[in-house]
C-alpha cells in the first residue's frame, strides 16, 4: 500500500504570530517547522503501512524556500521519502490554489490513501483536505478519530455531534485525522540518522503543469481589506489564592445570580 | 445581493442552532433566502426554516447512509451549472459542513472564507470578518473573482430570529451523480450518552486543561459543572493527551461556547481555545501563572493551583444546598 501524508511546514507557534505588512497574509518568512497536529497523520500512516506487507510511506508538502526542516522532522519518524512543491510564484495562495498543487503532487505518488489533519495551526481553514479529495476524484472521511484498512477498504470511526459514526470507504480514499488519534512516535537517533540521506524530491509548478499566474497571490480570489484590533474585554480582577479563591468565586457567581 | 443560499443541517430537533443563526443572517443580505438541505423528512423542517426566512427549500433527501459532503455538493453544483446564480452559500462550520464547502469550493471552482464570524455587504461585495491570533485581531476579507462567495460560518456568530414567514416550498433536488467521491457510507451510528445540559448551550461551563495534571482529577471539572447545572468542557491539550473525549473540547477544532459563566481551571488560554470562549458573558480563570493569557480575559482571574481552589469551591457549594 501507497500512503500519502500531507504535512504542513508552518512558522513556530511558540512564537507569536505576525502578518506580512504588505499582502497581510501570515508571515511565513522565518523558521518553519513541521505542523504538530500532522505528527498524528505521520504516526496513522505509518501504523497503517506497517500493518500491510510491501507499504511505504510518502510525504507531501508545499513550503516557501525549498523547506525541508519540518519534512526532515516526519522523515526522521519513518517515512520513506518526500515531495516538496517550492515555487517563488506560489506566496499568497489561497486554499483552493494550495489544494490543486497539493492534488497534482500526490497523483504523481498514485498513493491508495491520503493522510492529512483536520486543520492546520496556523491557517486553521479546515477545508483543504476535502477540496484535495474532489480534485483527485477520491471519496473522503474527515474528522477520524480512528482509522484502520486491509489494503482495499478503510474503516473509520468518525467525530459526530452526538457521539461517532462508523464509516467505510473504499481505496483510494482521503482521510483527515483528529490530533490525539495515535501517540505520535518520537524520532530516534537512528532516524534522525537515515532521515538526512532519504530522498525529497522538490517539484516546481513547471514540472507540475500549473500556470503560475493561477496561483500565489496573483490567482488569489479572495484578499485582506483590513486587520483591525479586537474590542478588548474589560480588565478583570487578578487575584493571589490566599487561602480565600474559592469564596472569591462564590461570591462572584452569586452577584451574577448563577447560584 | 439578490439571493443567498444557505445549506440546512437537521439535528435531533429540527433544523440546527446553526442553521437558523445563517437563515437570520441571510435575511439581511438579500431578499432571496433558500436553503439547501437532505434526509429523510425535509419536510418537517420545512416550517422552521421558513419562519426563519428561506421561501424554499431544496430537499436532496435520504442519501442512504452515504457521508453528505460528496452527494450534497454534487447536487448543488448541479444547481448553478443549470443556471441558478445565488450570490453567496452560508455554510454551517459543522462536520458535514465543511465537507459539503470543500467539496463545492472545488466542484464550482471558488475558493472558500471560513472561519466567519460576521458578514456585511459593503459597496456591492461582502465584507467578512474573522478573528485571528486568538481573536486579539479581527481580520475583514472579501472575494475578488466571480460569485457564488462560499462562507462557511462559526455558530453563535449570530443571534437566530424568527421572522414570521410561511413554511418553506420544498423543491427535490437529486443527489449528484458524483460516482466513487460519494461512496463513504455510515454502516453504524454510536449515540453517546451525555447528561446535563449541552456544552455548547449550558448556562455555566467548566472547562479542564493541562493543569490539572492528571485525567483522575478531570472528575473535580465534572463534578463543578454538575452542581452548577452546567457542562464540563476541556482544552484541546488534554483532549489530545486522551483524558477526555473530542466532544468536551472548546475551541477553534471543538465548539464555541458563550454561556453566563465560563470557568477555564488550570488552562492556560492557547488561542486555539480562547476563539471558542471569548465570548461567554463572564469568565473565571483559575491558574497558577499569573502569565497565562487566559487571565487576559477573565473578569475573575485567582492565581492559585486548582487542586486546592476546586475542592475548596466544591465544598462551599455543597454546604449552601
Amino acid at each position: 500500500m501507497h500512503v500519502v501524508v500531507c504535512v504542513k511546514q508552518i512558522p513556530d507557534p511558540a512564537v507569536p504570530g505576525a502578518l506580512d505588512q504588505g499582502t497581510r497574509t501570515l508571515d511565513r518568512s522565518g523558521k518553519l517547522v513541521m505542523d504538530d497536529s500532522d505528527s498524528y497523520g505521520v504516526e496513522m500512516a505509518l501504523q497503517i503501512a506497517g500493518g500491510v506487507d510491501g507499504s511505504e510511506v510518502t510525504l507531501v508538502s508545499m513550503a516557501p524556500g525549498g523547506e525541508t526542516s519540518g519534512l526532515r522532522t516526519a522523515l526522521a519518524m519513518g517515512a520513506a521519502r518526500a515531495i516538496l512543491v517550492s515555487d517563488d510564484a506560489l506566496s499568497g495562495s489561497d486554499a483552493l490554489s494550495t489544494a490543486k498543487v497539493l492534488a497534482a503532487a500526490i497523483r504523481r505518488a498514485e498513493p491508495d490513501l491520503v493522510i492529512a489533519a483536520t486543520e492546520s495551526t496556523d491557517g486553521y481553514t479546515g477545508t483543504l483536505p476535502v477540496q484535495v479529495a474532489e480534485l483527485l476524484g477520491m471519496p473522503s472521511v474527515t474528522f477520524a478519530k480512528g482509522v484502520s484498512t486491509d489494503g482495499t477498504t478503510l474503516e473509520v470511526d468518525r467525530q459526530t455531534e452526538a457521539g461517532y459514526d462508523e464509516v467505510e470507504c473504499p481505496l483510494p480514499a482521503v482521510v483527515t485525522v483528529t490530533a490525539g488519534v495515535v501517540e505520535p512516535r518520537y524520532p530516534s537517533f537512528k532516524g534522525i540518522m537515515a532521515a538526512r540521506s532519504k530522498p525529497i524530491d522538490v517539484l516546481s509548478l513547471a514540472d507540475l503543469g500549473i500556470d503560475p499566474s493561477d496561483v500565489g497571490a496573483r490567482g488569489a480570489r479572495e484578499e485582506v481589506v483590513d486587520v483591525a484590533d479586537a474590542e478588548a474585554r474589560a480588565g478583570g480582577e487578578i487575584v493571589m489564592d490566599e487561602g480565600d479563591g474559592a469564596g472569591r468565586i462564590v461570591a462572584f457567581l452569586e452577584q451574577l445570580k448563577v447560584i | 445581493m439578490d439571493r443567498v443560499w444557505v445549506l440546512a443541517e437537521t439535528g435531533e430537533q429540527g433544523p440546527t442552532a446553526l442553521t437558523l443563526e445563517l437563515l437570520t443572517k441571510a435575511r439581511t443580505l438579500a431578499p432571496a433566502v433558500e436553503a439547501v438541505a437532505w434526509g429523510s423528512d425535509t419536510a418537517s423542517i420545512a416550517r422552521a426554516l421558513g419562519e426563519h426566512g428561506a421561501s424554499r427549500v431544496y430537499d436532496v433527501g435520504d442519501l442512504g447512509g452515504r457521508l453528505p459532503g460528496a452527494p450534497v455538493a454534487g447536487a448543488i453544483a448541479n444547481l448553478v451549472r443549470d443556471g441558478e446564480r445565488p450570490d453567496a452559500v452560508l455554510l454551517p462550520a459543522s462536520y458535514d459542513g465543511r465537507d459539503v464547502a470543500g467539496r463545492l469550493s472545488a466542484l464550482l471552482d471558488r475558493p472558500v472564507l471560513t472561519n466567519v464570524t460576521g458578514l456585511a455587504e459593503q459597496d456591492g461585495s461582502v465584507l467578512t470578518e474573522h478573528p485571528i491570533f486568538g481573536g486579539t485581531k479581527i481580520l475583514h476579507a472579501r472575494f475578488t473573482g466571480e460569485g457564488p462567495g462560499l462562507y462557511v460560518v462559526r455558530a453563535k456568530s449570530f443571534a437566530a430570529e424568527p421572522a414570521g414567514g410561511a413554511a418553506a416550498e420544498v423543491v427535490a433536488l437529486p443527489p449528484g451523480d458524483v460516482g466513487p467521491t460519494g461512496a463513504a457510507k455510515i454502516v453504524q451510528r454510536h449515540v453517546e450518552e451525555a447528561s446535563g445540559p449541552k456544552l455548547d448551550e449550558a448556562a455555566a461551563v467548566v472547562s479542564g486543561g493541562r493543569g490539572l495534571g492528571s485525567a483522575e482529577s478531570y472528575a473535580l471539572v465534572e463534578e463543578l459543572a454538575r452542581l452548577l447545572h452546567g457542562a464540563a468542557g476541556a482544552s484541546r491539550a488534554i483532549v489530545d493527551a486522551g483524558w477526555v473525549p473530542y466532544s468536551h473540547q472548546v475551541g477553534q477544532t471543538g465548539k464555541t461556547v458563550k454561556p453566563t459563566v465560563y470557568i477555564a481551571c488550570g488552562i492556560s488560554g492557547a488561542t486555539q481555545h480562547l476563539v471558542g470562549m471569548k465570548g461567554s458573558k463572564n469568565i473565571v480563570a483559575i491558574n497558577k501563572d499569573r502569565e497565562a493569557p487566559i487571565f487576559s480575559v477573565a473578569d475573575l482571574g485567582i492565581v492559585g493551583d486548582v487542586h486546592k481552589v476546586l475542592p475548596a469551591l466544591i465544598e462551599a457549594l455543597k454546604s449552601r444546598t
